[in-house]
């Protein structure tokens, strides 16, 4: 028994994770006929809060409540997980990411989060501005705009085979690539650090 | 429940039909108790998310790095799984709990697939976060996440007030 608690409380590795995460597709086919797609949260919360008669958001939004169970799940997963489960270790990053990072000024590795960033004292700063809210607004604009995110588009789209889902998930990965190697580190300079 | 009805009938009236991209195809409405399962998922997806550090800023810095193979894996093994599941529910015919035949609306291709996905792919780098892993990191302790949270659902309203004017 205790071994298994010390199995959990260790980082799961990519072959349990992966899996489980793929079963998530048929739990909500068969226990509700549910697609699969967590960006389609937020727009019920533009739909439910503050709809200003906008026709994207004049929608029947209390129908896809599930949906935004299911995200609130989410947040309390992230609760009992860092509560109950918690790795005692730091984290174990990749040595090459870590020497990339220690370029940009990234060396706390105490948190699943770089702590330099992820803080309130960030948040009425560069750095906040940057991570925080054009972050943000990149994320919820831009998946929109592509009809989903990775739970819509990479993992339900292509295990439906959709072809639109492989381009956006391809343009995903590009936009991912664009960042990080060409615009991170004048972000990074511009944010003080 | 008749206003409720008439708000979803508006759009398409206008010509502009509805399309939630994760739509609910249930027949039958689900009562709060029933709902309940969806919360349950969403709670084990939350766990695996914190426990595989899927939603650590520095997993998704590995990978746009491509100095791990951490997320390729958990990404292709979630697609196989995923995969293999839609096949044999189409194969076999099965049919939800409640009895009803599984369907699955198909994705119709638009510019937003490649420039929404684009731009989304420059705030996943940005955050650390995809949707999914924004309301994990807020549970795990990260408060200020909530800030990411709402920022992106002002990205979402934005798109919704301009989606007419923007390239489809």
């Amino acid at each position: 028994m205790e071994q298994l608690i010390e199995m959990i409380k260790q980082p799961w590795p990519w072959y349990i994770a992966g899996p489980l995460i793929g079963l998530t597709v048929p739990a909500l086919l068969i226990l509700g006929n549910k697609t699969f797609g967590i960006s389609s949260s937020l727009r019920h919360i533009c739909a439910a809060c503050l709809p200003a008669n906008i026709p994207f958001f004049k929608y029947n939004w209390k129908k896809e409540t599930w949906n935004l169970m299911f995200v609130l799940g989410v947040f309390l997963g992230g609760v009992i997980a860092t509560v109950f489960m918690s790795n005692p270790n730091t984290i174990v990053v990749a040595e090459a990411t870590q020497n990339d990072l220690a370029a940009l000024g990234i060396t706390n590795y105490s948190s699943l989060m770089p702590v330099e960033i992820f803080n309130w004292q960030s948040l009425f700063t560069m750095k906040g501005l940057i991570f925080f809210v054009l972050g943000g607004f990149l994320v919820g604009f831009g998946t929109r705009y592509a009809g989903g995110c990775t739970s819509g588009h990479a993992i339900m789209g292509l295990s439906n085979l959709q072809w639109p889902s492989l381009v956006a998930t391809i343009f995903f990965m590009l936009g991912g690539f664009a960042m990080t190697h060409l615009l991170l580190p004048a972000l990074f300079s511009i944010s003080g650090f | 429940m008749n206003t409720e009805f008439k708000e979803i009938e508006n759009p398409i009236l206008e010509g502009q039909p509805l399309e939630c991209e994760a739509p609910n195809e249930q027949e039958s409405t689900e009562s709060f108790p029933q709902l309940m399962k969806y919360l349950i998922i969403g709670i084990i997806f939350g766990i695996i998310f914190v426990k595989a550090e899927i939603i650590s800023w520095f997993r998704i810095q590995e990978m746009f790095r491509l100095q791990s193979f951490f997320m390729y894996g958990v990404i292709g093994s979630a697609v196989l799984v995923g995969l293999i599941s839609v096949q044999l529910i189409k194969r076999f015919n099965i049919k939800t709990i409640g009895g009803e035949v599984i369907k699955i609306a198909p994705k119709q291709f638009r510019k937003g697939n490649v420039i929404g996905g684009f731009i989304f792919g420059l705030g996943w780098a940005l955050t650390g976060a995809c949707p999914g892993p924004l309301f994990a990191q807020i549970g795990s302790g990260f408060s200020v996440v909530l800030v990411t949270l709402i920022s992106a659902v002002a990205g979402t309203w934005v798109y919704g007030k301009f989606e007419n004017k923007l390239p489809k």
